[in-house]
């Protein structure tokens, strides 16, 4: 911006700094130098013939001023230097007047500038600024209420949303790195191109803070991979639907829940960075429970399934077992059901507990079924520590619960494998694996009471014509 | 003040909001007759209601309690729960 040549003072009267300098800036007038004040609060101060009316901030805004007194000096309309707050001597050097503020203490901190206050600073962003969105703007009249105008749009997953405004956007969207118009794929069922922006209106939407932008951009980045199949799930009639475990540093940063009531209500960033995904899948794609999605059950995980691992164990964390180097973090998204509890208060020893787990997992999708959907045991705290003062690392009880998961080959599953059938182990032994290859994953995570783990099945149809678990790096 | 929202789908539908779509005919279809207590839309509702029985379409009669407010929310669901449209006096 051109500006006038001299000095350039901007004030609030609010500030205790800018009054003490009053008299200074009326001395730079007497002696002679250009000056101009913008005035943030009061047109009426201070007293000096170039007094400028700033309280809509756009100078403060477009000169980003942060701190009031700020002085700047202009020469052929172009900054030379400015100077912040009061210091005697600083003053004296920068407009020449050896004798300035005589009288006056040597030193005094300014005061925050008004077009820095939170809630401001995104407002004349938006009107001054470069910020533009693409995003369609809707008017919602004086007489309706704006929450529900979100639910009448059908915007909602029947819970409330938060009223996608464009101060609420800018925010978000402070939260990543990657342009508004980036575009991460297509959400299916209608293929439609997903931009930044868009994920940040649905992730305002489900009340997520910025912070949580890079993992619910990592979350749709699995989402959209061939290999999750997203299109097939949000279509099956089956129960499941997509199901996100977070690794690494940010689920400490920004509060994840891998405690008490892991799976279940109450951690904002647990709880919203699900949500986001679900929306953006309603949103964006068009997928609408009993139209896309033909669930017939459906589960109550499907409003968001977002949890965090605890990695405090001797075992792997699953982003690590992923390929995600360590100290890095990471998102891994899975097909899930609803939650099946596996209750063993007497097992000391890894076996017994391994004996306990194997039974409960049978009895998934169907007890007979060979080749049956994949699933995530969360082991707690008290059955972690079993296997952990055993030795036994992931590997050895993952490979333990697979050699005890063989069952009657009297059912063939989804017929997503088609070799199982012609496997020989089912002429010699009539027995068939219930799960493929991989198609076990445990996870540590829970509240310290309580002997017990968490079966969460997944969907039937999986491996190369149907789901699979993929995991994203988070880029911060 | 009229507030701004970012529309936050694929931007495939209207920006305002679409009504139901109007049957292509009310043949078969119970058909509400609302009256909403102003004056003498009774007189309209009991012509057009003796009109479409004529016709030997199936009608059902709702009455508000008082123009000046909107339907009691349970009158709403009986009219939601049982017509497919809906005549209302709006006049008098």
């Amino acid at each position: 911006m051109e500006l006038p040549n001299g000095f350039v003072a901007v004030v609030k009267r609010d500030c205790p700094t800018c009054l003490l300098v009053e008299p200074v800036l009326q001395s730079i007038e007497q002696a002679g130098r250009p000056l101009t004040v913008y005035t943030q609060d009061d047109p009426n101060f201070p007293a000096v013939s170039q007094c400028i009316d700033d309280t809509s901030l756009e100078q403060s805004f477009r000169l980003a001023i942060e701190t009031v007194p700020t002085l700047i000096r202009v020469n052929d309309g172009i900054e030379e230097e400015r100077i912040i707050g009061w210091e005697k001597n600083e003053w004296a050097q920068f407009t020449g007047i050896e004798s300035i503020g005589a009288g006056l203490p040597p030193y005094r901190p300014g005061c925050g500038s008004k077009s820095v206050e939170p809630n401001i600073a995104e407002a004349l962003a938006i009107r001054f600024g470069d910020f533009n969105t693409t995003a369609r703007s809707l008017e919602v009249s004086p007489l309706e209420d704006d929450v529900e105008y979100c639910f009448e749009r059908g915007w909602s997953d029947g819970l409330p949303v938060v009223p996608p405004t464009q101060e609420r956007l800018y925010r978000m969207l402070a939260g990543t790195d990657l342009a508004a118009a980036h575009v991460v794929g297509l959400v299916p069922p209608n293929l439609v191109p997903l931009t930044i922006e868009k994920i940040a209106i649905n992730a305002v939407m489900a009340g997520c803070k910025p912070e949580y932008m890079p993992v619910v951009i990592g979350a749709v980045e699995a989402a959209l991979d061939p290999a999750f199949c997203l299109h097939g799930l949000l279509a099956t009639t089956w129960h499941s639907g997509p199901m996100l475990v977070v690794n690494g540093p940010i689920r400490e940063a920004i509060g994840m829940n891998w405690r008490g009531n892991v799976l279940g209500q109450g951690n904002r960033a647990n709880s919203t960075i699900g949500r986001a995904l679900q929306l953006i899948v309603r949103n964006v794609g068009g997928g609408h429970p009993q139209f896309a999605d033909q669930s017939t059950f459906g589960h109550p995980g499907k409003v968001g399934f977002c949890f965090a691992e605890d990695e405090s164990t001797r075992w792997e964390s699953l982003g690590v077992e992923r390929g995600i180097e360590d100290g890095r973090s990471s998102v891994t998204i899975f097909s899930a059901d609803g939650v099946q509890g596996v209750v063993d208060q007497s097992a000391r020893e890894p076996n017994a507990l391994i004996y306990s787990i194997a039974g409960s997992l049978r009895a998934i999708n169907h007890i007979d079924i060979a080749n049956a959907s994949d699933a995530v045991v969360v082991v707690g705290p008290e059955h972690g520590r079993v296997f952990d003062e055993a030795g036994w690392s992931k590997a050895r009880a993952t490979a333990a619960l697979h050699e005890q998961l063989q069952v009657p080959a009297r059912d063939l599953g989804m017929g997503t494998d088609e070799k199982n059938a012609a496997q020989p182990a089912v002429k010699s032994s009539g027995l068939l694996p219930k799960f493929r290859d991989g198609g076990l994953q445990l996870i540590r995570a829970g509240g310290d009471a309580g002997m017990f783990s968490a079966i969460i099945p997944g969907w039937l149809m999986k491996g190369p014509l149907g789901t699979n678990p993929v995991t994203k790096e988070i880029h911060q | 003040m009229t507030q701004i929202l970012l529309d936050p789908t694929a931007e495939l539908g209207s920006a305002q909001r679409e009504p139901l779509p109007k049957p292509k005919s009310i043949e078969g279809l119970t058909i509400g007759l609302l009256d909403i207590s102003k004056s003498r839309g009774d007189v309209f509702l009991d012509r057009i209601d003796a009109q479409m029985k004529e016709r030997g379409l199936k009608t059902l009669r709702f009455k508000k309690p008082t123009f000046t407010r909107p339907a009691p929310t349970e009158l709403l669901q009986e009219i939601a729960q049982q017509c497919d449209v809906v005549v209302e006096g709006l006049a008098d």
